[in-house]
This record gives structure tokens, sequence and C-alpha cells, in this order.
């Protein structure tokens, strides 16, 4: 569904991605992990088209979508929730959830999916008039991805849904990737939280410094030593 | 509950116009000028509100489009007389001096000047963000006034125009209440229109989130614009009105001290609320009439003040520090009226007695 191809970004001198390749199959979630700097938000921006690209190719469903403007890439159904949540803080739940469904047009749509993002995420029904801003962490996670879902998603991207949340909302939040994956939905996941990314994942990846280190299926990649070492704590 | 809200609002603008029959009628001259001068000024604060309150563009542009729809029309709507009198160190530039429109497409296009400025402003300036967006918008003002001092032929330079015609399409004063009043009617229901449609959950958007929103499938640039246009407009036609209104304008009069006179309108009445603009244009307007006490000779005690011009304005100085510092949300907030407030009262009050 989404092949990146020696994709290369450069910020300024620096060059953060050294032409990566990437590939998520449909209906998978495939995982991309690393530490802090190894380069797996600018690989998610310049999807986007956030991040300018400075070299190879991303293709989208057989047509190449490198370095084309934002607006475009959620009209054809890549849709990202940002890293650090950014959830509209001042505006409705549920205005938050409208705004993710900006560039549709049928109401009739709009509101049965809005119904299962509420089936989804029963906590977000109980608050729809609350200001997003007054809801916690957790919640905001989840009001990130229904807004996300809400656009009707092909390829639905994550950035660090884990940040900086309690142990236990990490493991609520990781239930709720599986069972939108099990709607169907195709997921590119990106994680510090190795563990928990690899558990869900079908296929995984490691970035390290800009260039992919390892790759494999999930549960391949959570035995291997070097994993092991750098991300999961090493035996004992 | 749609129908329900449609019939509110229709009974809201009655109760205004019956209002105004009213207020027009027992109104001294005097205070009638500083009531349709606060409905100028509501125009201004909605126009305001909605670039920097709604999409939160910190823009402090709005006196030279407002110099732009004062000019335009002006020089629309002014006799070959007038014209021939105010143009006496340099005759008008030829194509002009015949023109004469009726006030209220005078106003319309001085409106759409002001806004054809915006977007030529805006494209420029709209992909800058905060400090410097303010900074360029307040010089882009600053230029339009300094051409305008120096545009001998075409706005009468440092003189100004004087004998502008009186709003409206007769002679008679008491008609300005209903132009400048019904235009304030109309801005509010757009503004409110705009605010709770598609676009107007964008801007907000946009104020919160920039990334956030970009994320959505949200132009910003676009958006931007487009509420950059739209209150360069309002601004324009408020612009106009107000010259008008005082029969008299110059270069010096669109310095951008008026357009901190707006923003304290804004940020007193709340960033981001049409009805907080509403109230606070209103008081500002009318307290700066009664504080004109503090500029004149004042006696307390046995210590005597001579009075100083301007001494009033150091009271809203202080005013707008005291919002800044402690109360951030001024009167309002992000609050709208609505008549469900109403509604709320007599049902808690009702339900107080049974228990």
């Amino acid at each position: 569904m989404l092949t990146i191809n020696n994709l290369s970004v450069h910020y300024g001198g620096i060059h953060a991605l050294k032409g990566i390749n990437l590939e998520v199959p449909q209906n998978k979630i495939v995982t991309l992990i690393g530490a802090n700097g190894a380069g797996k938000s600018s690989t998610l921006k310049s999807i986007m088209g956030l991040a300018k690209a400075s070299g190879g190719s991303i293709k989208f469903n057989g047509e190449d979508i490198v370095n084309k403007p934002t607006t475009n890439m959620v009209s054809k159904g890549l849709v990202l929730v940002p890293e650090g949540r950014r959830v509209f803080s001042n505006l409705t739940v549920e205005e938050n959830l409208f705004l993710g469904a900006y560039l549709r047009k049928n109401k009739e749509e709009i509101t049965k999916d809005l119904n299962w993002v509420y089936e989804l995420f029963p906590r977000l029904k109980e608050r729809v008039w609350q200001k997003a801003g007054t809801l916690s962490g957790g919640e905001q996670q989840m009001l990130a991805v229904g807004r996300a879902l809400m656009s009707k998603p092909k390829l639905l991207m994550m950035d660090e849904p884990s940040l900086g949340l309690a142990p236990l909302i990490v493991k609520d939040i990781f239930g709720i990737i599986k069972e939108i994956h099990r709607n169907g939905m195709t997921i590119l996941l990106i994680e510090q939280n190795a563990k928990a990314a690899l558990e869900v994942a079908d296929y995984g990846y490691v970035l390290e410094t800009g260039s992919i280190t390892l790759e494999g299926p999930g549960k391949e990649l959570m035995v291997n030593d070097e994993v092991q070492k750098a991300y999961l704590g090493e035996h004992k | 509950m749609k129908r329900e809200k449609v019939i509110q609002s229709l009974i809201s603008i009655a109760a205004v116009i019956i209002l105004l029959v009213i207020l027009n009628k027992v109104l001294t001259p005097f205070q009638a000028r500083i009531f349709n001068l606060g409905g100028i000024y509501i125009i201004l604060a909605i126009s305001m509100n909605l670039i920097n309150g709604f999409v939160g563009l910190f823009s402090l542009g709005h006196a030279g489009f407002m110099a732009v729809g004062a000019y335009t029309s002006a020089l629309l709507t002014m006799s070959r007389e007038a014209k021939e009198m105010n143009f006496f160190l340099e005759p008008i530039v030829p194509w002009l001096l015949d023109v004469q429109l009726p006030f209220p497409i005078a106003i319309i296009i001085g409106g759409l000047m002001a806004a054809l400025a915006a977007a030529l402003i805006g494209a420029p300036v709209l992909r800058l963000n905060d400090d410097y967006l303010a900074i360029a918008t307040l010089g882009f003002s600053e230029i339009i006034r300094v051409i305008f001092t120096n545009t001998q032929s075409l706005t009468n330079g440092a003189l100004g125009l004087k004998g502008l015609p009186y709003i409206g399409v007769t002679d008679s004063p008491k008609e300005a209440i209903w132009w400048i009043w019904g235009l304030v009617i109309i801005t509010i229901v757009f503004m409110v229109l705009l605010i709770n449609s598609t676009y107007g959950r964008a801007f907000k958007a946009i104020r919160e989130d920039e990334i956030a929103a970009e994320a959505m499938g949200i132009n910003l640039f676009k958006h931007k614009m487009m509420a950059f246009i739209i209150g360069s407009f309002f601004a324009g036609i408020g612009g106009a009105l107000l010259g008008h209104y005082m029969n008299t304008i110059d270069p010096l009069l669109f310095r951008y001290l008026l357009t901190f006179n707006i923003i304290l309108i804004v940020v007193l009445g709340g960033i981001g609320s049409i009805t907080s603009s509403v109230i606070s244009a209103i008081v500002v307007t009318i307290a700066q009439e009664l504080l004109r006490v503090l500029d004149g000779k004042m006696q307390i005690g046995s210590l005597i003040i001579n009075g100083v011009p301007g001494t009033r304005m150091v009271v809203f100085s202080a005013l707008l520090m005291l919002v800044i510092l402690f109360y951030q949300r001024g009167l309002m907030g992000t609050n709208e009226f609505s008549w469900s407030w109403f509604k709320k009262l007599p049902f808690k009050t009702k339900k107080a007695k049974i228990s």
C-alpha cells in the first residue's frame, strides 16, 4: 500500500534520513522503532509532505506522493495522528471530531463514523461538550485517534501514541490500536516504546541515526538480541 | 431545534430594531452621536476579532484598511464642487472629478478596496507568524498612511478631505442610526454564520494548533487569507462610516493609535467572542465620553489639577494592563450570548421553589 524507496531528508546541513526503504502492506500494522533523533518523525513528516524529501520516492497505492502538499495527502487517505496529541484544546470534543472530517462532504457518512468513534471510545461520548484541553492525557490521545479516524483514512499513521502516558493507559491505547486494526485499518506506528509496539505489529523496522538497521516480523524482533540490548533492556 | 434558533434570532433582530426606533426618538443629538460611534466601533471590533481572535493572527493593520475604505468612499460620494474646493493646492486627477455614487454603493466599494489591499498585503505577510506578522502588518498600515499623505492629487495629501456627505441618502441626521446599526446587524449575522460554519471551525483549529490543523487537511494559507480579506472588508466599511460620520478625514486620523483603540475594545471584551466585542465597543465609547471630566480642570480638596488633554486615555491604558495581567479572558472570554441563558434563569428559580 505504501512503499518508500531510498528516502532522504536533509534539515540544512543535517542528514536526517539516509536513504531508507520501507513497506506497509494492506491491512497490516507496521512499526518503526528507534531512539530519539533516529529519524522516525522525519519519516512521517516527509510522507505527509510536512518535511521536504531531498531524494527517493514515496508511493501510495502506486502513485508517487513525494513532496506533495499536505492537504492532498489527507484527501488521498493518509492521515497522521501527530506527536504529542495536539488536540484543539479550546474546542469541544465534538468540534475536534468534526474537524477530522473537514475535507468530507457526505453528512450521513460523517454521522455514521462519528457514532463508530463514540462506540470505540465511550469515554469521549461522555465528554462531547467538554473542552478538549480539560481531558486527561489518555483521553486526549483517544480524541486524537478518533479525530484521525473521522477523516476516513486508508492508512493511519501514529507518531508516538504512548508518549507521556501512564503504563496502564498505554495498554489501553494499544488495545485500541488492535481494535482499529481488526476493523480493517492499515497502520504505520512509530514508537519509542519498542515492547508495546512490537507486540501489536505484524512487521517492524528499527531505525538508527537515519538508516534502517534491522527489520523483520514483530515477534522475531522481540527476541532479537540487538533489539533486546538497545530497547528492551538486557537479559538478566 | 434549528428552527427555534432562527426564530430566536429573528426576535432578537426585531427587538434591536424596536430599540433603535425608541432611541432615535429619545436620544439627544449628542447622545445619538456617541451611540452611533459605538455602532461603528462594533463593526471595527468584530472585524478585528475575526482576524485576531478567531484565526489567531496577530495583525495590527486595521487602521490602514480603514483608511482605504474611508478615502475610497469619500472620493466616490463627494460632489464635483466639494472636490474642487478641497483640492486647491493641486487639482484632483481628472477621472475622479465627476464621479459621484450613492452612499450605499460607495461604502461597499470602499470595503472591497480594503479587501483588495488586504489580498495584496496578505499574500506575502500571512506566511509570517506571531510577532513578525504584527510588525509587518503594522508597517504596511503605516505605508498606506504615508502613501495617502503624499498622493496630493488623489487624496489631497496631509490636508485631508473636508465636507464628506452625511451618512444616508437624504440630509437628515436621524437617518445615520439606521445605516450604521443596520450594518452592525448585518456584520453580526454574517460573522455568527461564518464562525459557526465549517470555515469557522477551521479558523479556530488554526488558532489552536497550526500543525494539527494542517494534518487535518486544512489549507492554512487559504483560510488565513480568507479571514484576513473578510476582516479587512468590514474594516473598510467601518472606516468609510467613520469618515462620513465625522465629515472630515485626514491621514493622521488613521495612525496606529486607531488600531490600538480597537485592540483595546477587543481585549477588554474578550478575544474570540462576538458578543464581547459588541458590549465592549459600546461601553468603551461611552466611557471615553464620560471620562472627559478627567481632561478638564479638577479640584480635589485644596489640590487643583489643571487639565491635561488625554488624561482619560490613561484610565484605559491602566485598565488594559490590568486585564492582560490578571484577567486575560476579558469580559466574556470566548462565550457568546444565547437565548438559553434566559431559559435557564426562570427554570432555576422554579426548581428552587419546588424544593
